[in-house]
């Protein structure tokens, strides 16, 4: 079932693997075999609230990029019906580390993007590690015009470790089509539901996430900068991405106590990528919660509200009062 | 430490040099500090133009006695605690000590050729210019007020990008400053975005690329990553002239070049169109 451990994982790769086994080639009838069954069952369960319930922020930051995590097209998948994906920013080229589209969720017709990652060596270099050019930015915007045009709800789903930086990317505009983002997303009559399902990496994460409502997934993150980069900025030592993990105050639960996000979704312990489909399910009743709540705020209301959600957003002091004198 | 002693002498004479002399970045000149900035700190040889401080900058582009600032008591917090080899807020009373600013940024409104306008200057001496709270709020007040007082927004760019000390919540000033720059624009006032050298990260990402009119000084570096970062990514060298200003406006990324003596005549005249 799991196919990749990560290091703090290892210690449950031998139980699981004797468990699956065992649960596949063992006679089902002898006594002996139910007995230890049932005893790795214990263990494991013991064994995954001991590893899971105290995760550092390092370790979220693993979990948040694991290999076999679900990824935008898989809880489209899950979540959503009658998907139809659509291609291209009509200007230069296709992106294929942006997904978008039209779709159902739960009988209503929706516009849902995306960042996409890939799974195998080939997928992920097709991908460009979810690593979006600008074109990928445009297409979400013209994906997403779509739904203030036809007044159709938008669903985003982050996971990118940022935006591309490469020369062509900065020839065509990677600044301009992510500011661009930010400005019209700000502007779209209709309710926008954010969730970061996996990485949230920087200003490329957040071209498509200015929503009314903001959510996470339990193992994801969401930082100013990849750890990494920090640490290789600040410590001079790009190693120390587990120090920096800690400082930036990346997880979901630091990102709600912060006020920047409206909920953590919670996944099935050990992660959504022990089970998609509960993480699934999770996040599409939050989902069609927040959607539910927004469908009726009146449209200058919701404009209005979304401004304010972010205008408040940020901390400081200010002593003296306005001291525009005259 | 023997050894710093016994340079201190040579030490103390590169300082005097330092605070009578310049050496330019481009062509290496040692330039006489006075006359470079009677030459609004624009290399005399090659016209490279030298970063200045918010101050300088206000004093060449505002008409005399104009400009009111402010917010000017908004002050930087430490709201996640952030500490590497140092603290936070240790590197935070440094910049304030070293440029007499309570932070990057600074905001109020004056004229320009008799235009009214909210005039905005990163400081690239505090911690890079970078954005952080402080920034953020600044912007989002001063584009408020513009639209309260029916005049235009002129925003100067030298920043390194997001404040990484104050995490998350300098990405989200992203998202602040271009949510009211949609309401200023909603208004139809006119928002110029001026981009020094440099200015990269999540400030031309934001404000920085969303000018009705975007000009930027001879040679600034100007992009998204910084070009160590690409470099480092794609493994070829860069092409000539890279991200510089002259480079974008080959690309069709921003409007003009405009040199520093030059600044105050065009942007009054912009104004002027806009606003008659
Ligand atoms: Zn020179």
């Amino acid at each position: 079932m799991v196919r990749h451990y990560l290091d703090f994982e290892r210690p449950l790769m031998e139980l699981e693997r004797e468990y699956e086994e065992l649960q596949r080639f063992a006679p089902r009838d002898d006594p002996r075999v139910q007995t230890r069954l049932k005893k790795l069952q214990r263990r494991l369960a013991k064994l995954r609230q001991d590893i899971y319930s105290q995760l550092t922020p390092w370790q979220r930051t693993q979990l948040s990029r694991h290999i076999d995590r679900p990824h935008t097209l898989d809880y489209i998948q899950l979540v959503f019906e009658d998907f139809i994906e659509l291609h291209g920013d009509r200007r230069f080229m296709d992106d294929p580390a942006m997904v978008g589209g039209i779709a159902r969720l739960d009988g209503e017709t929706v516009i849902v993007v995306g960042h996409q990652k890939g799974r195998d060596v080939k997928e992920m270099s097709f991908r460009n590690f979810g690593m979006p050019h600008p074109e990928g930015y445009r297409k979400a915007l013209r994906i997403m015009e779509l739904g203030a045009r036809f007044k159709k709800p938008i669903i985003t789903m982050i996971d990118t470790p940022g935006a591309y930086p490469g020369v062509g990317a900065e020839e065509r505009g990677q600044s301009e089509a992510i500011a661009h983002n930010l400005r019209e997303m700000a502007t779209f009559p209709v309710p926008i539901v954010v969730v970061v399902i996996g990485e949230g990496g920087s200003g490329g994460a957040l071209a498509i996430g200015v929503g009314d409502r903001i959510l996470m997934m339990e193992n994801a993150i969401y930082s100013v900068i990849s750890p990494e980069g920090c640490a290789a900025i600040l410590w001079r030592d790009g190693t120390k991405g587990p120090l920096a993990a800690e400082a930036l105050k990346l997880t979901a639960m630091d990102l709600l106590k912060l006020g920047v996000i409206d909920e953590v979704i919670p996944e099935p312990l050990g992660g959504a990528h022990r089970d998609w489909q509960g993480a699934a399910s999770n996040f599409k009743e939050a989902v069609l919660r927040h959607l539910g709540e927004l469908r009726d705020v009146p449209e200058q209301r919701l404009l209005l509200e979304r401004y304010h959600r972010f205008r408040r957003i940020g901390a400081f002091t200010q002593e003296w009062g306005d001291d525009l004198a005259g | 430490m023997a050894w710093f002693k016994k340079r201190e002498p040579a030490a103390q004479e590169v300082k005097a040099v330092d605070a009578l002399w310049s050496k330019c970045n481009v062509c290496n000149e040692i330039i006489y500090k006075k006359e470079l900035e009677r030459n609004l700190n624009v290399c005399p040889k090659c016209g490279y133009h030298f970063p200045i401080s918010a101050q300088k900058r206000i004093a060449i582009v505002a008409d005399d006695g104009s400009f009111r600032e402010l917010d000017r008591d908004l002050a930087p917090v430490d709201p996640i605690h952030f500490r590497d080899t140092k603290r936070y807020l240790e590197r935070l009373k440094e910049a304030q000590k070293k440029t007499g600013l309570k932070d990057a940024f600074i905001t109020g409104k004056g004229n320009i050729q008799g235009s009214p306008v909210m005039i905005g200057v990163f400081d690239f001496s505090f911690l890079g210019g970078s954005l952080g709270s402080v920034v953020g709020e600044k912007i989002a007040r001063m584009v408020e007020k513009a639209m309260e007082e029916r005049v235009g927004v002129i925003i100067f760019s030298s920043s390194g990008g997001a404040r990484m000390q104050e995490g998350i919540l300098s990405l989200m000033q992203m998202a602040k400053t271009t949510a009211a720059l949609s309401l200023l624009r909603r208004e139809r006032l006119p928002y110029i975005s001026v981009l020094t050298d440099p200015t990269t990260g999540g400030v031309t990402a934001s404000f920085g690329m969303l000018g009705d009119v975007i000009m930027a000084e001879p040679g600034a570096l100007i992009g998204f990553a910084g070009p160590r970062v690409i470099k480092e990514t794609i493994k070829t060298d860069l092409p000539p002239g890279f991200q510089r200003a002259e480079y974008l406006l080959k690309h069709g990324m921003i409007d003009l070049i405009v040199e520093r003596r030059k600044l105050k005549g065009v942007l009054g005249r912009l104004l002027g169109l806009f606003y008659h």
